[in-house]
């Protein structure tokens, strides 16, 4: 059956969300200055937590009003990383928030359900096998979408326990470098997505390349999502990711509203 | 000997706060060599460098051979008691709600006759005392009549109390307690005799050496506080403002960069947004409420201490930035001292030199250990020092700045 | 010395000291049958003025004189008013003076004279309990009670005689008859202070007129003769407290200008502010020796009937202290006495009376003192 006339699409998108056959699930944590923030070790300059001062509150600062200004990091929070975010996607076209083709910004999301594994292993990769055994289940995972990682981990709301420091450092699950290439490079994914600090491990910096999520997919022109909610609500596959950063002039990455459109079950 | 005093009772809630007075302030610009003078713990008094004689009450001229060329110089504080009064009606409210209060004439050993308020354990006069200088509530130097020999309940005499911010049976903020010298400053509070320490700590997530230590201390509680979060700020001055009697402000940023050493304002930022916004916060919040509390009873809120850096007085090129910060925070500080100066609460300002900690890892010894830096600390809240340089460098510095400080910054430039 | 005016005495009063002068001028003018113009010469003193000083009141109160003079000597003024007005009329620099001091007193008057008294007091003794002069004077009262033996009960003798001086003079503010037991029991000021050791601070003014004797005698004005002054200021200054006052440096040339002793003196009007300072006054001015006061004070009556008339309106202690004008209580008591004139009680045969005066706790002791030997007129 050819496919209907674009307007209609349109159409049938609207009616469906007004009477929620097709529901807006908002994968994006509230930016609080309780946020956790990115912390690097003390040398490095350090990205700026999320915080908001008063300008007035119908007071005698402003009688009729009230607002604030705001202050982050560019990756302060639910964020998206552009390519130019990593030095392997530094020279790359199109590769700063400003510039990303907004086309990419609207894009299916399949979703591999980690949550056991990482509740018993804080440290826990995604392999390829886990990847083609999800696929096994439920499919191959289309071109050009994104693929979250789930697992759970935006449920820690204890902020020691999300960052998960030790004398080591961070503890928090992500992609193994393999998987990373596979994803890439048999297929075509538009970014990786988490729940955690970082779309890569916590101890990502001991794997080869360290951070691989961040070396491969920024060093491909692709993107990632990080500080997810919410993905336990969403189906494997089947769903919609609306993800436009701010369009900040030679912008690595920002601050954004994540939403997914999702059928009705 | 006399009575020690006891633990507070806790306050009957119906009742009004009773609201901070202050005894006369008024002093004339070349009697405030005194008031400096106390600031620093020192008694001192004009002395005439033609021909030697002591004056007091301080003046223009030397009475003696009318010079003009009058110095402060330290002179020994044992003397004579002559005559005392205990005064029961007083024109002022502070000695009002206070009264019967001691006072005398008391002849120093170096010739000077001074008018100074009695400690209740001196002997009726003729008798032999020691002078104290302190800072009274308003922030002036008062002369005050000790006996010769003291004892552990001297410090309990109502009208010495006037003068000092003992810590014991006091509540006490201290606004980080992760570092090395915030832990030694809440052990000598525990160890003076604090009622309860609370202790504020920033991003919790970093679990810090030292914390289960002090969470095992009964007199202490943990509490989050990022001084470089207003939300933070102003929710621990509501659950405790209006029971804090001192705040000791210990929260830091440091780092070792001048201006070509690094790139961008990050740091500087990161360190001006905890040195002098920290303050600034914390002083927003928690001011009004200390102010309100300068005279409610045995344990009124009494005093704020600020953790500066001797780095305040004169840049030290290699921590430019830090420096800065710290001259920043100084400034507010002062403007701290003149909003807390009607409610009779002291600010303390603390200008230690290099402290032995990880940030000052390249300066060479001699460095401050910061069980040196936290007893200065108490001994200032002890005995009403206003400003306090602890240390060897600290006080080499400090001498230096007094004597020229142009001097200083050159040494500072070609030694750094 | 001629027309002894006080204008009555109020605890407190809505007028300025402008309003107190005004009306003591008009007494010296109406008392004397002058012209206001005839006074060319005006001195003045008042703690209460500012931020006028006789100058203002010159405009104020429309005197143009030839000779004017300000005097800030608390309760030496009055003494230190009579010499200089004299010494200008003897020199012919004004013909006739007018001495005044005037003082208005409101509720908050009194403390903050105090608070303002002097830079030393305000550096060095103020913050110490702002207790003011009756903190000051309880330490040398306290002092001198060692040193000397002199007990509570002693200056208590001089404030029963001086309350029972008052009972008949119109102008005193406290009048009810006193005891000794009422002195003692009396609520501590600062301690040995009591009560009725202090002064009662008041609105009021007293004045007179300084002029030649044959001008007074001319005007058929009732008078007194000034025979003898001396002033001295910081005397002792390196006494360690102050037990002496600069009378005892000054009195023999006081008595010799005078040409009579201490036994021609009929009657005596110290600068009574507390009771201590009567006893150094009494001992200073060679009625005994130094020390000796508490004792002359147990053997001497020492009301207006009695052997040694002291204070005899009442002093300050019962009539109370107008600021400055205290400083005149015992010149017009004198003049009136000398002048067979008095409000109240009379003194028998005064030929020659002797004012004291005493002021100005700068910092820890009175620096201004002086006294006057003053005789009836040759023609009374």
């Amino acid at each position: 059956m050819p496919p209907a006339a674009p307007a209609r699409t349109l159409a049938d998108l609207v009616a469906a969300l007004a009477d929620g056959r097709i529901r807006i699930i908002d994968l994006t944590q509230t930016l609080s200055p309780d946020t956790p923030p990115i912390v690097l070790p003390p040398e490095m300059g350090q990205s700026w937590p999320f915080r908001r001062e008063e300008i007035s509150r119908y007071d005698e600062r402003g009688p009729g009003w009230y607002w604030n200004n705001i202050s982050c990091g560019e990756h302060t929070g639910t964020h998206f990383d552009a390519p130019i975010h990593w030095i392997s996607g530094s020279n790359l076209p199109n590769n700063t928030v400003e510039t990303v083709p907004v086309e990419h910004l609207i894009a299916p999301a399949s979703v591999i359900d980690c949550s056991k594994e990482s509740a018993a292993d804080a440290d826990f990769l995604l392999t390829v096998a886990f990847i083609l055994d999800w696929e096994a289940r439920h499919g191959r995972i289309p071109a050009r979408s994104w693929l979250l990682m789930r697992t759970d981990w935006s449920k820690r709301t204890d902020p020691v326990a999300y960052q998960n420091f030790d004398e080591t450092g961070q503890h928090s699950p992500g992609p193994s470098a393999e998987a990373v290439r596979f994803l890439i490079d048999e297929r075509d994914v538009v970014g990786f997505g988490g729940e955690a600090i970082g779309t890569d491990a916590g101890q990502a910096q001991h794997l080869r390349p360290p951070y691989p999520c961040h070396y491969y997919m920024h060093g491909s022109g692709r993107y990632g999502l990080q500080c997810l909610t919410n993905l336990d609500l969403l189906p494997p596959t089947g769903s919609v990711l609306i993800c436009p950063p701010l369009k900040i002039q030679q912008g690595s990455g920002s601050p954004l509203r994540v939403l997914a459109l999702v059928p009705a079950a | 000997m006399s009575t020690p005093l006891p633990r507070p009772r806790r306050k009957n809630p119906i009742l009004r706060t009773r609201l901070p007075t202050l005894p006369p302030g008024m002093r004339s610009r070349f009697a405030l060599g005194l008031t400096a003078a106390a600031a620093r713990g020192r008694l001192e008094l004009q002395h005439c460098s033609d021909c030697g004689a002591v004056q007091y009450p301080a003046r223009e001229a030397c009475h003696r051979c009318l010079s003009d060329r009058l110095a402060w110089r330290p002179v020994a504080d044992a003397g004579e008691l002559i005559a005392d009064t205990r005064i029961h009606v007083s024109q002022e409210l502070f000695f009002r709600e206070r009264v019967p209060w001691r006072m005398g004439l008391v002849r120093l050993d170096c010739g000077a006759n001074v008018i100074a308020h009695v400690h209740r354990d001196c002997p009726a006069a003729p008798t032999r005392v020691r002078v104290l200088n302190a800072l009274d509530r308003a922030g002036q130097a008062v002369l005050t009549a000790l006996p010769e020999e003291g004892d552990a309940t001297m410090a309990d005499d109502p009208q010495l109390r006037e003068l000092t911010c003992d810590p014991r049976d006091r509540r006490i903020l201290v606004t980080d307690g992760k570092t090395a010298v915030g832990q030694a400053v809440i052990d000598r509070l525990v160890e003076a005799g604090a009622e309860i320490v609370w202790v504020g700590y920033s991003e919790p997530w970093k679990k810090f050496p030292g914390f289960d230590r002090l969470e095992s201390i009964p007199q202490v509680t943990l509490m989050p506080l990022d001084v470089t979060d207003p939300v933070s700020v102003r929710e621990l001055a509501r659950e405790i403002g209006f029971k804090t009697d001192i705040l000791v402000n210990t929260a830091e940023y440091h780092r070792a960069y001048g201006i070509a050493q690094r790139a961008g304002t990050e740091v500087a930022r990161a360190e001006m947004d905890v040195n002098y916004f920290g303050l600034l916060r914390l002083a927003q919040e928690f001011g009004p409420v200390m102010r309100g509390r300068g005279a409610d009873g045995q344990n009124s809120a009494v005093a704020w201490v600020n953790l500066l850096s001797i780095f305040a007085l004169a840049n030290y090129p290699p921590h430019g930035t830090f420096s800065a910060s710290k001259a920043a925070a100084h400034s507010l500080a002062q403007c701290l001292r003149a909003e807390m100066q009607p409610a009779g609460v002291r600010v303390i300002n603390v200008f230690p030199g290099p402290i032995d900690d990880e940030w000052n890892q390249l300066i060479l010894p001699p460095k401050l250990a910061p069980a040196a830096l936290a007893a200065a600390i108490v001994k200032a809240l002890r005995e009403s020092v206003e400003d306090v340089y602890p240390g060897d460098i600290a006080q080499d510095w400090f001498a230096r700045w007094r004597d020229n400080p142009k001097a200083l910054e050159r040494e500072l430039v070609a030694n750094p | 010395m001629a027309v002894p005016v006080t204008i009555p005495y109020v605890r407190y009063s809505i007028r300025g000291a402008h309003w107190f002068a005004g009306r003591a001028l008009k007494e010296l003018v109406a008392g004397s049958g002058l012209d206001k113009a005839r006074i060319d010469g005006l001195c003045f003193s008042s703690f209460t003025l500012g931020p006028d000083t006789a100058v203002g009141l010159t405009q104020h109160l429309g005197l143009s004189p030839r000779w004017l003079d300000h005097i800030p000597m608390g309760g030496a003024s009055g003494i230190v008013a009579l010499r200089r007005a004299a010494r200008a009329v003897q020199a012919g620099d004004a013909a006739i003076v007018a001495c005044i001091a005037a003082d208005t007193n409101h509720p908050d008057t009194f403390r903050r004279t105090s608070a303002n008294f002097s830079v030393f007091a305000r550096d060095a003794v103020y913050p110490y309990g702002a207790g003011g002069a009756n903190a000051s004077f309880a330490l040398l009262t306290a002092h001198y009670m060692r040193c000397y033996g002199a007990r509570a009960e002693d200056f208590g003798r001089i404030c029963v005689a001086q309350r029972a001086n008052a009972a008949s003079f119109p102008h005193a503010l406290l009048r009810k008859p006193m005891t000794l037991e009422d002195y003692l029991g009396a609520r501590p000021i600062a301690e040995p202070l009591r009560l009725f050791d202090c002064v009662m601070p008041c609105a009021g003014a007293e004045a007179l007129l300084v002029m030649r004797e044959a001008l007074a005698e001319a005007q058929g004005l009732p008078h007194a003769r000034i025979l003898a002054t001396i002033e001295r200021h910081n005397a002792f200054a390196d006494d360690p407290i102050q037990t002496r006052g600069g009378w005892a440096e000054d009195r023999d040339a006081l008595y010799g200008q005078a040409g009579i002793g201490p036994g021609d003196i009929a009657f005596l009007e110290t600068y009574d502010d507390y009771p201590v300072m009567t006893m150094m006054q009494i001992e200073d001015l060679g009625f005994c020796g130094k020390g000796e006061g508490p004792d002359f004070v147990r053997r001497h009556d020492l009301t207006a009937g009695g052997s040694f008339p002291l204070n005899t309106s009442g002093g300050q202690l019962s009539v109370g202290q107008a600021g400055a004008a205290g400083a005149y209580l015992g010149l017009t008591e004198a003049v009136r006495q000398l002048t067979g004139r008095p409000l109240g009680r009379a003194v028998r045969d005064a030929a020659f009376g002797m004012v004291s005066g005493f002021g100005m706790i700068n910092y820890d002791r009175g620096l201004c003192s002086g006294a006057a030997i003053l005789a009836r007129a040759r023609t009374a």
